[in-house]
């Protein structure tokens, strides 16, 4: 291979790397929005809604962290992609920004005082914290596949508004209650007793409304773009939705939370795929569309990242997994620590 | 205002803002990790007790380290995407390490160490937090690369047909002299920071006669850690005056406001005057001391401000090359000065508990709880210096800060300033109320393990 063909693979290899830090994002991260949204819905007083937190107390920052090393990766890999999609998405990031600090906050300190006001405040910034971002991920993913004004300088040059087209909104409500449907599923297969019930039943009314959502969702993809790959990706998502569906009725928590799972990562895919050899087009003129080509690092910049990523990904699978295994029981309003005035928040 | 100024300004709040906390994740995460390889070695439970009670302490901080940090990975793009595209061939790639390596790292055994609690072998339990002690570390250094990077870049060329930096050696980039000393620098800050803390904390307590058998221990620890932590910052600190002169010989002549170039030159405690290099009104100086700190010998020569600035307007071009003086001036002298005065404190204090003595004196005790502000003011100010010493650069010699900015509407950069300030405004009152309430109740009594007969027992931590 001459060097030349090595650079143009090591390129698209960022590129499936990048999509692949998006795929563990949504895919983790994606079930613990979905247990804040559901936070107040299926959380009957303040145990139950502990015992919802502390299904995801242990991971939810490990499950942030892909986030952070997307947008790294994109810096690193991508530079032109990061700065023109960062300082074009400019306000909606800042509220992805907003919803991601309080509801970090919220984590953490909800338990730290006993008030039901101070519970019930910071209960609001775990819902709305977990709701905002799974709706403006799906707005942020949809703009870049349908493409936004880019000029010749690489600037954004859209504004607010424009961002807020039917298609991207579209995309919005898709991982909105694709996201909901995957924090119920987790739920019913890590609590137990009523709220092992509760998250069932919300599953199974979920289930019909994701499979349209994200299903016209995928459909107008598909008609805009055209690929075929994309397609078979679609028809993937869909199955796994409805095999969620079917599962969940029948009691199968572990298929069930398999079936999300997969539409998750296989919706992803399709939009990356979609996206490809794009990264960013443009919808002023192709020709300042940012690309796998000209949006990327040096050819040394992606050689050394490679290496870094080959050594350390596989390790770091390992203990994230390692964890998900030791927290594997599940738990119930029995589990709780009682807490009395001396107790509250017991930490460490 | 223009959305340089009001990009700025946000990134000064919010980086100054993030590290409030993180150098005390970084200090406290080694702390509890000692005082945990303790209680395991000898098994005395006042050590367990100390534990538990500086773990809560540091998760309530540690939360606000990670929610203010995606602040920072996203603010690149968003208000500097000039700078990005500029210098992402070089200034990615340790961002991006540094979420692989050292926050995952981090972020899960923290999860593992807080519930894994009677759940995972003593020994592993153990070993969690050591891990994310290292990950703190990791983290600090490759950020610190980074930024390294932008006080004197290494291993990189200009690609003159896409005007990018573009890296020619990574090894040299992370091997850069100003981020290894940057990174002992901060680490010994950091240790101050933990230090002082468990100072302060017990302090309050011993002052009411609390908790005295447990606090102790923590007490002397703390005070222990804080001296080393000094006699660190001064070793490190002055390497690094040496090396950032050779480097940015602005900066040093901007820490003294020294005009004219001066062999041997002085080193003033404070000066009464406007520092635009007019006539003093009053100054303390200490001779030969700023010759000492820039090369090493008490005579030595010093550029003053005029010189370098006649220097770079010859090698960059017209304009000024001059940072804001008096916050150069002032910062530096008070990072030195509030990290001295706490060094202080832990030496007099090492003195009159030493063999088991506890001071009668209360307004001591109360000098060691206020003492927690100094490692805060100090580090606070080391970095005002830092960044602000390199202004007009964003990259030293190569990028201003000017040609970095986004070409995003001021409107947008000032919605996010207010909403941000406000919000860590809001967050910084909850932190300090939360941080106060679990300090003042004192570390917890542990409760004896579930018998054998028990009913499954229930989670022995729960948000
Ligand atoms: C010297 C150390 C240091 C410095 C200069 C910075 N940070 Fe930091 N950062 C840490 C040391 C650290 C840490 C000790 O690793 C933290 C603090 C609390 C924590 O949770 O980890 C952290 C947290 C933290 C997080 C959250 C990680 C998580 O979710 O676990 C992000 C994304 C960043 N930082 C990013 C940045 C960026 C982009 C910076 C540059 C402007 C920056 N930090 C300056
Ligand atoms: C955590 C400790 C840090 C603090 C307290 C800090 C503080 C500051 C301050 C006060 C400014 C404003 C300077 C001015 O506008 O006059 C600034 C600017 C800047 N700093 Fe830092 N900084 C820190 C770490 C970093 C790191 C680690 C990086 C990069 C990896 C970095 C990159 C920048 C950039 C890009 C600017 C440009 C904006 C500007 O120059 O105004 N800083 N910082
Ligand atoms: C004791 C004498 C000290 C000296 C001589 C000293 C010297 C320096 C110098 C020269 C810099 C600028 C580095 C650069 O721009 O390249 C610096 C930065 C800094 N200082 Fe200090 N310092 C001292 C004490 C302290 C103390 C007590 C603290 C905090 C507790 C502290 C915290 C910092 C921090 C956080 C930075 C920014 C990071 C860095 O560039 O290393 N310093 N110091």
């Amino acid at each position: 291979m001459s060097l030349n063909d090595l650079y143009l693979s090591l390129k698209d290899l960022w590129f499936v790397l990048i999509a692949v830090l998006w795929c563990g994002y949504f895919l983790l991260e994606g079930f613990d929005f979905g247990v804040g949204i559901l936070l107040p819905v299926l959380g009957r007083g303040d145990t139950e809604r502990r015992v919802l937190i502390n299904t995801v107390g242990p991971v939810w920052d490990g499950n942030e962290v892909w986030l952070l090393v997307a947008g790294g990766a994109t810096f690193a890999a991508f530079p032109m992609w990061y700065a023109t999609l960062f300082s074009g998405f400019y306000l909606p990031l800042l509220l992805i920004l907003v919803a991601l600090i309080i509801r970090a906050v919220a984590f953490e300190y909800r338990g730290k005082r006993p008030q039901a006001a101070w519970r019930r405040g910071w209960d609001w910034c775990i819902t709305a914290g977990s709701a905002v971002p799974a709706l403006l991920w799906g707005v942020a993913f949809g703009n870049i596949v349908r493409g936004v004004p880019i000029d010749a300088h690489e600037h954004y040059t859209g504004g607010f508004f424009a961002l807020l087209n039917p298609y991207a909104l579209l995309g919005g409500l898709t991982t909105l209650t694709v996201f909901t449907l995957h924090g119920a599923v987790f739920l019913a297969l890590k609590t137990t007793g009523d709220i092992r019930e509760r998250a069932r039943r919300t599953a199974a009314r979920l289930g019909p409304v994701a499979i349209v959502v994200a299903g016209s969702f995928l459909l107008w993809t598909e008609i805009h773009h055209g690929k075929a790959a994309a397609a078979g990706l679609a028809v993937v998502a869909a199955l796994g939705l409805v095999g969620t569906l079917v599962a969940t009725l029948r009691g199968r928590e572990g298929l069930a939370f398999a079936g999300t799972g997969a539409a998750i990562v296989a919706t992803t895919v399709a939009l990356f795929t979609t996206l490809y050899p794009n990264v960013m087009p443009s919808t002023t003129s192709a020709a300042y569309s940012l690309t796998v080509h000209n949006a990327s690092s040096s050819h040394y910049t992606l050689q050394i990242m490679s290496v870094v990523a080959v050594i350390f990904t596989p390790l770091v699978l390992l203990y994230q997994g390692w964890t998900y295994w030791v927290f594997r029981k599940r738990i119930g309003v029995s589990d709780i620590p009682v807490e009395t005035p001396g107790t509250v928040g017991t930490a460490a | 205002m223009n959305t340089l100024m009001l990009a700025r300004w946000q990134f000064g709040i919010t980086t100054v803002y993030h590290f409030f906390f993180v150098p005390l994740t970084i200090g406290l995460s080694a702390l509890i990790a000692i005082m945990q390889t303790r209680w395991l070695r000898t098994r005395d439970e006042r050590l367990l007790r100390l534990v538990k009670f500086f773990g809560k302490l540091f998760l309530i901080n540690f939360a606000l380290g990670v929610a203010t940090g995606i602040v920072q990975e996203f603010q690149f793009g968003m208000d500097w995407s000039a700078y990005s595209r500029f210098v992402g061939d070089i200034f990615g790639a340790p961002l991006a390490i540094e979420g692989l390596l050292a926050f995952f790292l981090e972020s899960t055994f923290l999860g593992l160490w807080i519930f894994g609690w009677g759940r995972l072998p003593e020994r592993v339990h153990l070993a969690c937090i050591w891990l994310v002690s290292i990950g703190t570390m990791l983290s600090a250094y490759f950020i610190l690369a980074a930024n390294a990077w932008m006080q004197h870049p290494v291993g990189y060329r200009i690609d003159h047909t896409t005007n990018r930096a573009v890296l020619t050696d990574f090894f040299a980039v992370l091997t850069n002299s100003t981020a290894v000393i940057a990174f002992f620098h901060t680490l010994t800050a950091a240790a101050l920071y933990g230090g002082v803390l468990l100072v302060g904390v017990s302090a309050w307590h011993l002052a009411r006669d609390r908790f005295t058998d447990v606090l102790r221990p923590a007490l002397r620890l703390g005070l222990w850690a804080s001296l080393a932590a000094t006699a660190g910052l001064l070793v490190t600190g002055d390497i690094d005056g040496k090396i950032m002169t050779s480097q940015q010989p602005m900066k040093m002549a901007a820490a003294e406001a020294l005009y004219t170039t001066s062999k041997p030159a002085s080193f003033s405690l404070f000066t009464i005057g406007s520092l635009d290099g007019g006539k003093e009104v009053f100054s303390v100086r200490v001779p030969g001391v700023l010759s000492f700190l820039a090369t090493g010998s008490f005579s030595g020569k010093v550029d003053g401000i005029n010189d370098v600035q006649a220097l770079e307007a010859s090698q960059y071009g017209p304009g000024s090359y001059k940072p804001v003086i008096p916050v150069t001036y002032w910062s530096f002298r008070l990072m030195i000065g509030t990290g001295l005065l706490a060094g202080l404190i832990a030496l007099v204090g090492l003195w009159w508990t030493r063999r088991g003595r506890l001071p009668e004196r209360r307004w001591f005790w109360r000098v060691c709880t206020w003492s927690i502000a100094l490692p805060i003011l100090a580090s606070s100010f080391g970095w005002i210096f830092t960044e602000m010493g390199r202004q007009p650069w964003a990259v030293y010699g190569v990028l201003t800060t000017r040609e970095g900015v986004s070409l995003v509407s001021p409107g947008e950069v000032l919605t996010s300033l207010i909403v941000l300030t406000a919000l860590y405004g809001v967050l910084a009152v909850v932190e300090v109320g939360l941080m106060l309430k679990y300090a003042k109740a004192g570390p917890p009594e542990i409760e004896p393990p579930a018998q054998a007969g028990d009913a499954e027992p229930r989670l022995s931590f729960a948000y």
